[in-house]
């Protein structure tokens, strides 16, 4: 039984997505200079579902400086700024829980596609929202 | 224990690369054949409880999700049904379907992540990349549903927050599918494998009333033939409608022996079980709400109004799991929090299950019970005081000194409402 599963399997293609280089480059950034200059293409990664939890999206002009965001973060990702009444986000703490989301009166926050977020400086402007 | 003089001692732990989780296992081996065990917990306590008691009731909702990484809908269900007691808050028939599909799709996904684990500790790692590599289709229905993999965030005090819509049935249908063909696949290559077979078959064997008597639960306590599940003994959510039955070796056709073989039949037996479930559920869900509290400062305010103390249980993956509460009016936090993970319960089933087998057989006998040592982890001794040190006339000093203590300096003595 295990052998059939198994044979066929040579036959047919990875069930991983190789994302995002078919096979580890020499080196990182040699790769990426190579993207950049469309030398070579990224394997895209899997596609998301429609209501994927990403990284939260603020409308700065919605929002009204109610602060219930702030209340509900199990994560304390939220931090006020109360000079203009509005918030700052931090997303390396942030879980994706998206209650915030649920929380928010005036639909300021929504969820986003985007979960590629790796940054190796953590106030990084990718990961604080503001 | 008085060590023979042909006895060994193994200590295995806290931390080695045979176990996932730190716990200390003492083993006595009189050559290759073990005849006792002392287990030490406490090394990955977080003080999650303690954590609890200092952020409002919605804050604590994801922490308990964080409690276990594959549990992840178990302790929100068993928090929201006990602070729904403690706040009389009634949950809609639609939220209550919702939340068994949720951790129906949990209890597949964790069953299968054992049986490759289990495969791997028996040096089968064939068989670990197959079971989760189909795995992953369980993942991706539960991202389809909720918008992550792991932890779903669905259950909220009263309801669900997120909905089921018709467009994902037909995808939850494909999956359940998928899964039936699946099944019979997966308990041929390891209930009819001679290896898997001759390396489970009378291997940490649990008697049923050693099962009974160490209070074991879940799928530990059903291979022993104890038919013991909260969702049959303790209907709750909608789990008495779809009637839920315990499932037993005997459902294979086999009469229980409690041993390894007889726990991966429960738990394989279990997917297709939850396999029903979901596609009961997804039949007979009514329409109508999601959640009895659609504006969270209206839940916010009415949990700060709650007075009172609530219980809830959820058959978890592993077996029983437990929340208890207790609210106060005015305080947003819950005064007490206290969790009973199904881990600690199974624990001290290891005890029986290692005597008189052999060192080789540690590994899959550990993860016969499935064990989650994060998730059980809720005392942590800080001085190393074992019992052997603490004698009748140290007791009595203690009691002694406690006793001077309070009246020294007229502190009442705190009740429940104290961190333990």
């Amino acid at each position: 039984m295990i052998l059939k599963i198994l044979f066929s399997q040579l036959f047919t293609r990875p069930a991983t997505n190789r994302f995002p280089a078919k096979y580890m480059p020499k080196s990182v950034t040699g790769f990426l200079g190579k993207i950049q200059s469309g030398k070579t293409k990224l394997v895209p990664p899997v596609p998301v579902p429609p209501r994927f939890r990403g990284r939260i999206a603020y409308d700065r002009d919605k929002c009204i400086g109610c602060q219930l965001c702030i209340r509900v973060c199990p994560a304390k990702v939220i931090q006020f700024r109360p000079e203009v009444k509005k918030i700052r986000m931090h997303v390396t703490r942030c879980t994706f829980c998206a209650q915030c989301v649920d929380a928010c009166p005036v639909d300021a926050l929504a969820v986003s596609d985007q979960f590629l977020l790796a940054d190796p400086d953590r106030s990084a402007e990718s990961l604080t929202v503001e | 224990m008085a060590e023979a003089e042909n006895t060994f001692r193994i200590p295995i732990g806290p931390i080695h690369p045979a176990l996932k989780e730190p716990i200390r296992l003492s083993f006595q081996v009189e050559g290759e054949r073990i005849v006792g065990v002392e287990i030490r917990t406490g090394f990955a306590h977080r003080g999650i409880e303690y954590m609890g008691m200092r952020r409002n009731l919605i804050q604590v909702l994801y922490l308990a999700e964080r409690i276990c990484g594959i549990c992840s809908i178990s302790h929100p269900i068993a928090l929201t049904q006990a602070v729904e007691q403690a706040a009389g808050i009634e949950v809609p028939p639609r939220a209550q379907y919702i939340r068994v599909i949720i951790s129906e799709l949990e209890r597949i996904h964790s069953h299968l992540l054992w049986a490759g684990v289990a495969a791997h500790e028996l040096g089968f790692d064939t068989l670990l990349h197959l079971t989760w590599k189909v795995r992953e289709k369980v993942l991706d229905i539960l991202e389809e549903l909720t918008g992550n993999r792991i932890n779903y965030a669905i259950p909220i005090y009263g309801g669900v927050r997120r909905d089921i819509a018709p467009d994902q049935h037909p995808k939850v249908q494909d999956t359940i599918r998928y899964y039936r063909g699946l099944l019979d696949e997966l308990l041929d290559t390891f209930l009819r494998d001679p290896s898997v077979e001759a390396r489970t078959r009378g291997v940490g064997v649990l008697e049923p009333e050693e099962a009974d008597a160490l209070c074991a639960v879940g799928p530990t306590a059903r291979a022993s033939g104890l038919a013991k599940d909260v969702r049959q003994d303790r209907p709750y959510l909608a789990y008495g409608e779809l009637g839920v039955k315990a499932i037993t070796p005997r459902d294979w056709g086999l009469e229980p022996r409690g041993d390894v073989y007889d726990k991966i039949v429960v738990r394989l037996l279990e997917v297709g079980q939850s396999l029903d479930l979901i596609e009961r559920a997804l039949l007979e869900m009514p329409d109508g709400e999601i959640t009895s509290f659609p504006k969270i400062p209206a839940l916010l305010a009415h949990l700060k109004k709650a007075h009172g103390e609530g219980l809830g249980w959820h058959e978890a993956p592993r077996g029983e799991v437990i929340h208890y509460v207790r609210l106060e009016a005015g305080v947003e936090e819950p005064v007490v929090w206290k969790v009973k993970a199904p881990t600690y319960s199974n624990l001290m089933s290891w005890e029986p299950m290692f005597e008189g087998q052999e060192i080789a057989d540690i590994p899959i006998i550990a993860a016969s019970i499935d064990p989650c040592i994060c998730c059980m982890d809720r005392v942590h001794m800080v001085r190393d005081g074992s019992e052997a040190t603490m004698h009748k006339e140290e007791l009595l000093r203690l009691s002694r000194e406690k006793t001077r203590r309070i009246t020294d300096h007229g502190s009442r003595i705190t009740g429940l409402g104290g961190v333990r």
